[in-house]
């Protein structure tokens, strides 16, 4: 008999697999499940995408690209960047094409840490940042976001978890599951603890596009001094409702890239060619696209946090992504027992903020990628379930 | 086009206060909107949206393309307003194109329908030519697609 064991890395071991799958295998046995669980949109690809996708293959434009992506895609990110949040990356040495925010975020953690590097990593967050450090050989140093500060991350927060050991620091907002945003101000303030530790930050902006309330992304290396020590992730996921097509990137100072490059290039060789000619058309002309989709998850964002405030479970005003983080401690239930009896009760699938992080106990993230008539429905089944919890503990 | 009517008539059963919510507008200006529409007859009416092909015995709908000579004085309308007078007549719609009215009809059976069609549309004065098409299968109404079944439809897996 072979013992799988021994051939087992030691690391990949002590990784566990992810907590959100957990509600979702019990919510695909049941019929007639709503499901806010989930973190893509539940738009399709909008349709000229689709096309330019479709019209590559037709071509028979099925070859490999070079390894940073083609040229045309690399000039199209720089220029949008610039446009959108008012960064420039020379197409040339800054950009590099990925598969997905996924790849970059595992590009950018295991070029930049060595053995021992401490990565902070503020939580609630999504889930892959802390294993992906661990195989990285580095160490994940959680710093808890309070719902007092919007689950913004403060310099106070900040400092207090710097060691000589530091190296990196995780900047994920707009927030998957909290939906916090950081403002320029808070940017500016953080900022200064950078600069004087003398830390990187691998800043994940792939809800950039995602904004709500009159506000506008602000990407940290816009932000004096810190363009030099960022790397952005993004990717075409999110915005443009594109997360089966794969593709994503990274920007960052030449000599960083470079190195990544190398990474990319043995492990990846070249992201996907179909994807990339799809993901042309939509820097080109996918604005108005992202504004329609903008809108719409804007109202759902607006319905949800009425709703859920009516309903008694304390919700902060999420300004980004499309993610509501309600706090759930009222019912007297854990996030755990909230999110299973409430798809086992009534059929409404949530993920509990415990999937995010130890701190994200109390709270549950409530996905509003789903449409409008199903979140109304969804919203009505939380209402009586809540109802009845609170008859439950009077009774 | 107006957001409020937009989300009408995407679903009426909209309430006030989720209205409200998602267009970040006050409740009562919400109310008195709405009541606006319904007062200066823009919002005509609130109808259920039904899948008529999911209820038992249900009816046939057919288009009927009616070619007509309008009248000096009235053009199409008064011919039109003999015709929408007919129960069996559930909508009604004056074309440009290679006919004039398109006027759908239900009835129990196609059977109903071609009687219809025979007895009472062709003998109007003024009906020049008819051509009946059935219906076979509603796929979207009114903006809303009647062949997901929601939740069921959702193909969207979890990966994280
Ligand atoms: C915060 C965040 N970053 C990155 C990703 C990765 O997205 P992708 O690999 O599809 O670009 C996700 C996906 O859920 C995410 O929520």
């Amino acid at each position: 008999m072979i013992d799988y064991d021994n051939f087992i890395n030691e690391s990949i071991k002590q990784v566990k697999p992810s907590g959100i799958r957990k509600f979702f295998d019990i919510a695909v046995e049941m019929d007639n499940v709503i499901s806010l669980s989930i973190g893509e949109p539940d738009f399709q690809t909008p349709w000229h995408i689709r096309e330019a996708g479709i019209r590559s293959l037709e071509k028979g434009k099925t070859w490999y690209s070079p390894n940073r992506g083609f040229a045309k895609l690399t000039q199209e990110i720089s220029e949008y960047y610039k446009r959108r949040f008012n960064v420039y990356y020379s197409a040339e040495n800054q950009v590099i094409v990925t598969v997905g925010g996924s790849e970059g975020i595992d590009l950018a953690l295991r070029t930049l840490v060595s053995r021992g590097d401490e990565v902070l990593i503020p939580q609630p967050a999504f889930v892959c940042y802390d294993p992906l450090t661990y195989m990285a050989g580095g160490t994940p140093v959680f710093i808890e976001t309070k719902a007092e500060n919007r689950f913004r991350l403060t310099p106070e927060e900040l400092e207090s978890s710097i060691t000589d050991k530091t190296k990196v620091l995780i900047l994920p907002f707009p927030n998957n599951p909290t939906g916090a945003i950081m403002e320029r101000e808070d940017l500016e303030a953080i900022s200064k603890v950078i600069i004087k530790h003398d830390l990187f930050v691998i800043s994940d902006e792939i809800y950039g596009e995602l904004t709500y309330g009159g506000k506008q992304h602000v990407s940290i290396a816009e932000i004096e001094g810190m363009k030099e020590r960022t790397i952005i992730v993004s990717g075409f996921s999110k915005a443009y409702a594109m997360t089966g097509w794969r593709l994503g990137y990274l920007l960052g100072p030449a000599p960083v890239m470079d190195q990544i490059l190398k990474l990319h290039q043995y492990g990846i060789m070249s992201s996907p060619t179909t994807a990339q000619y799809a993901a042309i058309e939509a820097l080109k002309n996918g604005d108005d696209d992202v504004a329609i989709m903008r809108k719409d998850y804007d109202m759902r964002r607006r319905l949800i946090v009425g709703k859920l405030n009516e309903i008694g479970l304390d919700c902060f005003e999420p300004l980004g992504a499309f993610y509501t983080f309600p706090c759930i401690k009222s019912t007297g239930l854990t996030s755990d027992e909230f999110a299973t009896r409430l798809v086992k009760e009534k059929r409404v699938a949530v993920v509990p903020g415990t999937a995010f992080g130890d701190c994200g106990e109390g709270y549950v993230r409530i996905s509003y990628a789903q449409s409008l008539k199903n979140i109304k429905t969804a919203l009505k089944r939380i209402e009586e379930f809540v109802e009845e919890l609170k008859n439950e503990s009077k009774g | 086009m107006d957001k409020l009517l937009e989300l009408l008539s995407e679903n009426s059963s909209f309430t006030n206060k989720e209205l409200a919510l998602m267009l970040g507008e006050p409740e009562d200006y919400i109310a008195a909107q709405i009541k606006e529409y319904e007062q200066n007859g823009i919002i005509k009416g609130y109808q259920a949206l039904v899948d008529w092909e999911k209820v038992p015995d249900a009816m046939v709908t057919a288009i009927i393309e009616l070619k007509v000579t309008p009248k000096k004085e009235t053009g199409f309308d008064e011919i039109a307003e003999q015709i929408m007078a007919f129960d069996e007549v559930s909508s009604m719609y004056l074309m440009a194109g290679s006919f004039d009215l398109s006027v759908f009809v239900n009835g129990k059976t196609m059977q109903d329908v071609a009687s219809f069609v025979a007895r009472k549309l062709s003998c109007i004065d003024g009906v020049i030519a008819t051509a009946t098409h059935f219906m076979l299968k509603a796929y979207k109404i009114g903006g809303v697609s009647l062949t997901d079944d929601d939740s069921a439809s959702d193909e969207r897996s979890m990966v994280l």
